[in-house]
Formats: C-alpha cells, sequence, structure tokens
C-alpha cells in the first residue's frame, strides 16, 4: 500500500526550498511532486529567453510572482552582437499581462525593453514591487514616468547601466506623494537632471530606503540634504563628487556621512575633487563593498581611502591604484573577498600606471578570502598565475584581461599555457574563468583535465587548432556557457562534440574557422538546439559551403527556431536543407 | 551519431579566407585572424606597424588631429560602452573645456573659445577668421604668416608671447594660456628668423 504524502504538507516544506536547482530536482521525482511543485513554484529564472517561450513557462508555472530573464548573449557588451539580434522583452509582458495579474518582480538583463513594455507593467501588475534592468535598452524616461506613477508598491527601481534614451529628468517627479515603499532606486546610468527637490521629498518619505544610487547630476553640495533625510542608507552611490570650494561644503558632508551609521556600499564618485574624499573617513570601517572604477584619483588619495576600510570585502578600482595601492590592500584588508581592477586608459599599449602582475600576487598573498578576480593588466608571467593559484586555491571566478592580445610570458616569452593550468589545477572550485595572453592548444588540454566546476569559459585569440576546442568540450563535465571569438577553432571539434551542446546553455563563435557546412550538419544533427548563423556579408548560400561563417550562436531550447531573426541570422534546419532565414 | 576522428591538422587559412566584415575592408583586420596561427602578436601591434608604414601625409596629417588614430580590434580590450562611456577622462578641464580668451588689437571686446573643439591648427585659424571677419593667411615656419594683414600669436605659460603654429598642436592646446591676434605691421617683428 503506497504512503502517501498529504499535497499541502509537501507544498509546505516546498515553501522552504528556494533555490532553481533543488526545486528543479524535487519536480523530477515523480509526477505528482512534479504537479505540486509546479502550482507552488513562486520565481523562476530563464537564463535565455530563447530557451523557452513565454507559453511553456506560463503552462508549467501558473502562480509566478518573480520572473528574471536574460536574453542577449555576453559578448554583447563588447559590440560583437550587431543590431537588432533580439532578445525582445515585450512578448513575454504581453503573455505575463494575462497570465500573471499577481506579478511582483522583473529582472531582465541584456534584453530590449519598450516603452510600450514598461507601460503594460505599469498598467497590467497591481501588486509590482521590483523592476531590475540590468544593460538592458530600448526605453526612455517616458516609460519610466508609467512606472513611477502607477506602481503603487514599488519597492526597487533598478536600472543597472541600461542605456535609456534620456528625455528629460521629469520622469522622477510622476511618484505620487503617496509612494513611500521604496527600498531601493539605482539611477546611476541617467544622464539628465532630475528635479532635486522631487528626489529630495520621495527620499523622505520613504523611511525603508536601503539603497540609493545617484546620477552624475546630482551635485555634491546636495548630497547633505539627501543623506540627512536618509541616514538609514545602506547602499549608496553618489553622484559628481566635485563641488566649488566653500568652506562648509566639506564639513556639511562629513556630518552628512557620520550620520549614516549603516553605510556599507559606496559607488559613483565620477569627476572626483580628492580634497572631499575625506568625508567618507568616518565610514571607511563599515564598508564592505567600495566601487571607485569611475574615479580619476591617484594612487596616494586610494590609498588613504583603503587603509580604512578594514571590513571590506569587495573593491573595484581602475588601475590608479598601482601595484603600491594593491599592496596596501593586501595588508590591510583581509576580508577581501573580490577585486576588479579596471583599466584607466586601455587603448594605450605602453604602461600608463605602474600596476603590474605584482599587485595581483600580493592581494593574493594577503587576503586568503579572495575568491573573485576580474583583473586588467599589461603585462603576466607564469610565474605569477602559479603563485596566485597557489596562494589563492578557493577561486571562484577568475577573468585575467592582458590588454595586448597574445601578449605571453613577459619574462620567457613563452606562452601562458602553464600559468592557467595552475590556475585550474589548483583551484578546484573555479566556476568562472576568462583567458588571454599568448596561449596554444595545450592550456586547453589542462582545462579540460582539471576544470570540472568550470561552468563559463571566455576565450579570445587563443590555441592552435580543433584539439584546443575539442579538450574543453569533451572535458569540462560542467560547462554551461563557453565564449570564443578570434581562435582557430573548427568544424571537426564541433561536430564531434555535438552532444555535448545540448548539456550546455550556449555556445558562441565569432571569427573562428567554422564552416557553413558545418553548421548545417549541425542543425540536422541537434534538433533540440538552434544553430544560429550571423553573418552580415549576406545569405551563407552565397558563399562556397567550407566558407567559415562570421558568427554562431548555439543554444539549446524546447521552443524550436525563433521568429523574430533579423535578416543576417539564418537558423539551421531539420532537414540540412536551405535554412530558415525570416525576417 | 558517427564519431570523427580528431587528428592534429594544421589549418589552410588562405583557402577559408577568413574575414571579419565585408570584403575590401581593413587590411589591419585581415591580419588579425590570418596571424592568429603564427606564434605571433596581434592585432594591434601590427598595425603600428601598418602605420608607421604609411606614407609621410597621412602621419602629418594624423599628428594634428584628434588621437583616436590606433587601430583597435572591435570589442578589445573586453571592455562594457558602459564603462567606456562613463569614465571621466585624466585631464580636470577636460569636463569644463578648455576655454581661452581672444583678444584682437582694436576690438572692442575679448572673445572666449575651446580649443578642445578644433582638430588642429587649420580649423582654429578658420574659426578665428570666421569670428574676427579677417584673413590670417597661411602659416610657413620661415615667414610666420607674412604677407597677410594679421597673425595670431599667443601667451604661453611662461608668460611669453609666441607665434600659433610653430609646436604640435597638442603641445600648443596644454601651453595656450590666451590668444592675441596681432596687427600684421607689428606682427611682423615675430616673424622674422633671429
Amino acid at each position: 500500500m503506497a504512503y502517501s504524502f498529504p499535497e499541502e504538507v509537501l507544498e509546505y516544506v516546498l515553501s522552504f526550498i528556494k533555490s532553481d536547482k533543488d526545486r528543479n530536482a524535487v519536480s523530477l521525482v515523480c509526477k505528482s511532486w512534479y504537479e505540486i511543485e509546479r502550482w507552488c513554484r513562486k520565481r523562476v529564472f530563464i537564463g535565455n529567453c530563447y530557451a523557452v517561450s513565454p507559453m511553456i513557462m506560463i503552462r508549467r508555472f501558473p502562480e509566478i510572482r518573480s520572473v528574471e530573464i536574460k536574453g542577449k548573449p555576453h559578448f554583447a557588451d563588447f559590440n560583437l552582437v550587431p543590431e537588432g539580434w533580439g532578445g525582445y522583452f515585450y512578448p513575454w509582458v504581453i503573455a505575463m499581462s494575462k497570465a500573471y495579474p499577481m506579478l511582483e518582480a522583473i529582472r531582465l538583463k541584456r534584453m530590449v525593453v519598450s516603452d510600450e513594455c514598461l507601460e503594460m507593467i505599469a498598467k497590467s501588475f497591481k501588486n509590482f514591487r521590483v523592476l531590475v534592468l540590468s544593460s538592458c535598452e530600448g526605453f526612455s524616461t517616458d516609460g519610466l514616468a508609467s512606472i513611477a506613477a502607477n506602481c503603487r508598491n514599488l519597492r526597487e527601481l533598478d536600472l543597472r547601466e541600461s542605456e535609456v534614451e534620456d528625455l528629460s529628468g521629469h520622469w522622477l517627479s510622476h511618484f505620487p506623494d503617496t509612494c513611500t515603499s521604496l527600498v531601493s532606486l539605482n539611477i546611476a546610468c541617467l544622464g539628465s537632471e532630475v528635479c532635486f527637490s522631487s528626489l529630495e521629498r520621495l527620499v523622505s518619505r520613504c523611511p525603508n530606503l536601503r539603497k540609493l544610487q545617484l546620477n552624475r547630476t546630482v551635485p555634491l553640495e546636495k548630497l547633505p540634504n539627501l543623506l540627512c533625510r536618509a541616514p538609514q542608507l545602506v547602499e549608496l552611490g553618489t553622484g559628481a563628487y566635485s563641488a566649488e570650494l566653500r568652506p562648509e561644503s566639506l564639513s556639511n558632508l562629513v556630518n552628512a556621512f557620520t550620520g549614516c551609521k549603516k553605510l556599507k556600499a559606496l559607488s559613483g564618485f565620477w569627476d572626483v575633487v580628492p580634497l572631499y574624499l575625506p568625508a567618507i573617513y568616518p565610514v571607511c570601517c563599515g564598508l564592505t563593498s567600495l566601487n571607485l572604477s569611475y574615479a580619476n584619483i591617484q594612487s596616494p588619495d586610494i590609498i588613504k581611502l583603503v587603509s580604512q576600510c578594514q571590513n571590506l570585502q569587495r573593491l573595484w578600482v581602475l588601475d590608479y591604484i598601482e601595484d603600491s595601492g594593491l599592496d596596501v590592500l593586501a595588508s590591510c584588508c583581509k576580508n577581501l573577498e573580490e577585486l576588479r581592477v579596471f583599466p584607466s586608459d586601455p587603448y594605450e599599449l605602453e604602461p600608463n600606471v605602474p600596476l603590474t602582475e605584482q599587485g595581483l600576487v600580493s592581494v593574493s598573498e594577503g587576503c586568503p578570502k579572495l575568491h573573485s578576480v576580474l583583473f586588467f593588466c599589461r603585462r603576466m608571467s607564469n610565474a605569477a598565475l602559479v603563485t596566485i593559484a597557489r596562494n589563492s586555491p578557493n577561486l571562484i571566478r577568475f577573468r585575467l584581461c592582458i590588454l595586448e592580445a597574445r601578449a605571453p610570458d613577459y619574462l620567457t616569452n613563452e606562452p601562458l599555457d602553464a600559468g592557467f593550468g595552475a590556475i585550474v589545477e589548483n583551484c578546484r572550485k573555479l566556476r568562472r574563468l576568462s583567458l588571454s595572453g599568448f596561449l596554444t592548444d595545450r592550456v586547453f588540454e589542462y582545462i579540460g583535465k582539471h576544470a570540472k566546476k568550470l561552468e563559463m569559459l571566455s576565450i579570445a585569440f587563443a590555441g592552435d587548432g580543433d584539439m584546443g576546442l575539442h579538450h574543453v568540450l569533451s572535458g569540462c563535465d560542467s560547462l554551461r556557457k563557453l565564449e570564443i571569438r578570434d581562435s582557430p577553432f573548427g568544424d571537426q571539434a564541433l561536430l564531434a562534440n555535438a552532444a555535448k551542446l545540448e548539456t550546455m546553455r550556449s555556445l558562441w563563435m565569432s571569427s573562428c574557422s567554422v564552416s557553413y557546412g558545418a553548421c548545417k550538419l549541425l542543425g540536422q544533427k541537434l534538433r533540440r538546439l538552434n544553430i544560429e548563423v550571423i553573418d552580415e556579408r549576406g545569405t551563407p548560400e552565397s558563399r562556397p559551403e567550407s566558407c567559415p561563417i562570421e558568427k554562431i550562436y548555439i543554444y539549446r531550447t524546447l521552443s524550436g527556431p525563433r521568429f523574430d531573426t533579423p535578416n543576417f541570422i539564418w537558423t539551421m534546419d531539420e532537414e540540412g536543407n536551405s535554412p530558415l532565414g525570416i525576417a | 551519431m558517427e564519431s570523427i576522428r580528431i587528428e592534429e591538422t594544421g589549418l589552410n587559412l588562405e583557402a577559408t579566407e577568413l574575414r571579419l566584415g565585408l570584403p575590401g575592408r581593413d587590411k589591419i583586420e585581415k591580419e588579425t585572424i590570418s596571424s592568429f596561427n603564427k606564434n605571433k602578436r596581434a592585432a594591434p601591434k601590427s598595425a603600428e606597424d601598418d602605420e608607421s608604414k604609411a606614407n609621410d601625409d597621412i602621419k602629418h596629417h594624423h599628428h594634428e588631429a584628434a588621437p583616436a588614430a590606433k587601430a583597435q580590434v572591435i570589442g578589445w580590450p573586453p571592455i562594457r560602452s558602459y564603462r567606456k562611456n562613463n569614465f571621466a577622462p585624466k585631464k580636470a578641464e577636460a569636463e569644463y573645456g578648455n576655454y581661452v580668451k581672444v583678444s584682437m588689437d582694436g576690438a572692442p571686446y575679448l572673445r572666449k573659445i575651446d580649443l578642445k573643439v578644433y582638430n588642429g591648427y587649420t580649423d582654429l585659424l578658420k574659426a578665428l577668421e570666421n569670428m574676427f571677419k579677417l584673413s590670417i593667411g597661411e602659416y610657413s615656419e620661415r615667414e610666420g604668416y607674412k604677407g597677410s594683414e594679421h597673425a595670431p600669436t599667443y601667451e604661453d605659460k611662461d608668460g611669453d608671447l609666441m607665434l600659433v603654429g610653430d609646436v604640435p598642436w597638442d603641445m600648443f592646446m596644454s601651453t595656450c594660456k590666451r590668444l592675441r591676434i596681432m596687427k600684421g605691421s607689428e606682427a611682423r617683428g615675430l616673424g622674422c628668423a633671429v
């Protein structure tokens, strides 16, 4: 006699299971668990908006309150994905407006969101609370005005690095006086000046405001006005950090910051006048996150700040910090977990600041909790990488960008294979890796052999031939996202590992050696993948099949070929015939 | 599906004619791709070699023009546009422009111009000619602005009165404190070689 758990009990238990992975596992136990789980799932994450259609999502999960969707491939950030590629939010919002009237949260990344979409959100979801648009585009401040005016319970409006058509700052004044629910507001990416008194009143009447990221036009002189109305702030992004020198300016600012006892994260700092930096000294010891990556301040000023932030966990900074600054970071900030160093002059091949691989080595020595690194530099050596690997076996993300493509080990002139090999061999928890410098197929051999937990790999200007790609595809058991540019990988490796592609979210290859013929073959063999050939030279049918295509994007999907491809994308069809090229 | 044996074959790149863009595009881009199978540095370096081989005219033109002449590979280094667009440039005055006063002998009031909006001397002189309704003529190292009614001069960081056109444009931009358009008769003294 089968004992069966009452549904309500199981539902109750499931309400404690939040992670997608666990939920997915639960749904695989048996049919009844699948049913119960799908009816009570509240959040869904869709890593590729074309992997599944809105209808499939709605059909399976009728009670969703929160969606998170990602659109364009990561390389879109670097202009490798042509304009018009896709990633439209519109079909999603149309479907959800009917199916999920109780929807509360929408989080999008690299999607095209129109004002019409924003208006739909404002109109359709009565209990809407959270809108996060990360690196999105296609909307204007008019759309924001709709959101501000209509979403009565809005808690979060976060425009993180989106490209907004900035018609005016007036939209902010559309928040009604009755809106008191804001918890997080990030308008850092906007260029226009918002009406300061509207902003001030908004901040005053939202007692739960914890995160406030201003845009560059908010003057430093006005910052104290905001801070004293929101002393409970946990995260602050300043506007421009410069002002005319007036005696009270600095003291006002110091007093304002002193009042913010809960401040843990600071960012902004455009146009810094170093004279005003001491204003933040009172909060430094409480800071866990500091983003100075837009601040053109030099090493001495950076050092003065950083040496006071003993609890710092995350630092984003420009290479103005120099090796000397990184040494100080290593000795003062023992809780550091994440470091990102960006180049102040990325197109200059000659070093403009004394920042080298030594800085990173210091940090790896001094900061035992370091797990995420993004480091732009001009030179690297295998020896340094081996040392870093030894010092930081707990690395989860390691992204190294040596500015000059294919730069070898500057000491020995050898490829950096051994160095990256040491990273993957020692850092067993590594989930994300970005390579740079001069690399042969050997590095891929190491990666395939050791990087068993690797989920995302970015390759540029590396490798000798198909073996490199073959090592990665056949060896990296956890690989989900692979993006490759300007590397000599081609048909053989792809075709030999075609089945692997169905276990991954996506593969991007541009300026490689993949022929059109191979693409057609893949399209025939792999029914559950979309093989999208991107070629702005015109139809690949007009060239020989052996001719390499410009770019290819391969992803698994339940929805078949998409219908919104622009005229420079051809989806390989199942028959191996003329591809579907739907305008 | 049938497995395909992987062999370490070399790539016959000439046959595949890999390109980044439309036919007839930049030689630089072609070199980017064709060099990836050789143990050689990539585009930026070879592009600079190309530039140094370029003829003198182009070099001279680049010299006067705004800096962005370095060949760049698309999307490299991998920095998001948001970051590129938002980063404040190094010079403090970059935000506010490089405004200098311009006086002309005999004019009732001075003008102010932003040196940053001009690409080089030709651009600047044309603008001055327009602004003050006069003609300045051609610069020559030997004769200055001989043969014209007016000569453009400027006061440099050291307070000295200098003839416009002698030094490279970038140097001029950073050392020029104010401009003064002198009457030809006075200017002739400056223009003569000592």
